[in-house]
């Protein structure tokens, strides 16, 4: 079996063997309150300890060197101009830092500036091939897609765990159900998620060079997070299940009250499983880019280097060697291989 | 590392220091708090409550009057629970929209048990379901779900129907 197939096939026989679990552990009446209650909790538990230790982790790491990505003209003679991109690109004032952040949080500015780099047959050179780098958007376009897909499907489930529910995500999924296409409505943000995962999956296995480079790491959570958005597409419009227990069970969970109405489909029990997988698995993952993006020291620092001393935090007191010092252990040797020297004795 | 740092000169340095503390703390915890806040918000009004869900009633005129045995509805209750919503907007689509001779028991509609009924949200459902208050809106609101039913159909009496 090669690198690709050993890395791809376990992470989907980890998220069919989870589907397996929930589908079977929850035919019992008695499992069904862990799966209802104790994994949820469990895995929210998971989920926040870890975030948090690893925060406090990276917060307790010193940052030594002031790095910032210098993308634009850096502030410099007042007759150099500098636009407003070359402002972002190189924030000079805490100001233009955060729109510097905010474009990379929400915009995903670097990947954005995404090459390829490609081999391609050069007409004007028939005997070999030109590298060229080209413009690729198709990753930054697949992954904006994905992100606020998500951001929509997680806000929108809120109606679940709150009562009455506040105006906000009512709206929101007026808005996500706009085109009242199929009844149930058909929600945008969930044919966008699987669509846009499915792509960012492809993109990895297709191209070589990504195939190369993807580990299980990589390709679980996508086949998770497809899981997770296949069996909620499932649940609504074909095996549907009563919805006002499923509001009970959450909104349970939510009040720390928690309940197991009966007579709940598995296909529930299988969405909820995989959505406490992913909370579990989220601090010890790559996953972790979400809070990990805000700490990027290439982009969240100003670039203020040239008038501002930025001392390293270990720095240790050196020993140093001066020029005298130096000279006077080999002048004589110094002088009489005819050296220089700027004292004779 | 090495302990020290050496040259051929002897030591020139110290082992670096790297004091144990918290870099950027202010920036970190206040991101981290954020965070937390935004989670527990939406959460926070209903915490430690009991919310009992909706309760459905059957406590109509209509159903009062029917003898014990009668008292069901031409689908189980648990595959209308999940399934009534698809049933009645194949029902508009096969007697408004593809008219009468599309669907396939012309305007009736035939139950497991082999009953027949009328296919039509304000004849058939609301006789019997006539507390649209208690039976359709309490469960709708409460998970949030607005059905574009009301916009035609009239929700006060049977107006339309003996009006024709």
């Amino acid at each position: 079996m090669d690198f690709f197939k050993r890395h791809f096939f376990v992470s989907l026989f980890a998220v069919l063997g989870l589907v397996t679990v929930a589908y079977f552990g929850s035919q019992a009446a008695s499992l069904q309150v862990f799966f209802g209650v104790v994994v949820p909790y469990l895995a929210v538990l998971i989920f926040l300890e870890g975030l948090i230790y690893r925060i406090i982790v990276w917060a307790r790491s010193p940052v030594p060197f002031r790095i910032p990505t210098t993308a634009g003209q850096n502030k410099s003679l007042p007759w150099i101009e500098r636009d407003l991109g070359e402002q972002l690109d190189n924030p000079a004032t805490f100001k233009h830092l955060v729109g510097r952040m905010a474009l990379e949080v929400l915009a995903f500015r670097s990947l954005f500036r995404n090459l390829r780099t490609e081999l391609r047959k050069d007409p004007a050179n028939p005997e070999g091939d030109r590298l060229i780098h080209w413009s690729y958007k198709w990753l930054w376009l697949g992954a904006i897609a994905f992100h606020y897909a998500f951001l929509v499907i997680i806000l929108r489930h809120l109606r679940f765990f709150t009562e009455p529910v506040p105006m906000p995500f009512q709206l929101l999924e007026h808005v996500d159900g706009f085109f009242q296409f199929f009844t149930p409505a058909v929600y945008l943000s969930g044919v966008v998620l699987v669509v846009a995962a499915f792509y960012l999956m492809a993109r990895r296995i297709t191209n070589p060079n990504l195939r190369y480079i993807s580990l299980a790491a990589d390709y679980f959570p996508l086949l998770l997070i497809l899981g997770i958005g296949i069996s909620g597409i499932l649940m609504r419009y074909v095996y549907k299940v009563d919805i006002i227990a499923v509001k009970e069970l959450a909104l349970g969970l939510a009040t720390f009250h928690p309940v197991v109405p009966a007579g709940i489909g598995a296909i529930f029990y299988v969405h909820l499983f995989l959505v406490c997988v992913l909370f579990a698995y989220f601090p010890f993952s790559k996953l972790m880019h979400a809070p990990g993006v805000f700490l990027s020291p290439s982009r969240n620092m100003v670039s203020n280097n040239r008038w501002v001393l930025h001392v390293n935090p270990w720095n240790y007191p050196v020993k140093f060697h001066h020029y005298d010092e130096y000279e006077d252990r080999f002048r004589e040797a110094m002088i009489e291989a005819d050296i220089p020297v700027e004292k004779e004795s | 590392m090495a302990e020290n740092y050496k040259n051929e000169f002897g030591v020139f340095a110290e082992r670096p220091k790297v004091e144990k503390k918290y870099y950027n703390a202010k920036n970190i915890f206040t991101g981290l708090a954020i965070f937390l806040i935004l989670l527990i918000l939406p959460l926070a009004p209903n915490l430690g409550k009991t919310i009992p869900p909706p309760q459905r009633s059957l406590d109509t005129p209509v159903i009062q009057k029917l003898a014990e045995k009668d008292r069901k509805c031409l689908m189980p209750t648990d595959w209308m629970r999940a399934n009534h919503m698809q049933m009645l907007v194949d029902w508009r689509d096969n007697v408004v929209r593809s008219g009468e001779k599309g669907a396939p028991n012309g305007r009736y509609f035939e139950s497991p048990d082999g009953r027949k009924f009328l296919a039509s949200l304000t004849n058939s459902c609301m006789d019997c379901h006539s507390n649209k208050d208690k039976f359709c809106d309490q469960c709708h609101n409460y998970v949030a779900v607005a059905p574009n039913c009301w916009g035609c159909h009239l929700t006060e009496g049977k107006t339309l129907a003996e009006a024709k």
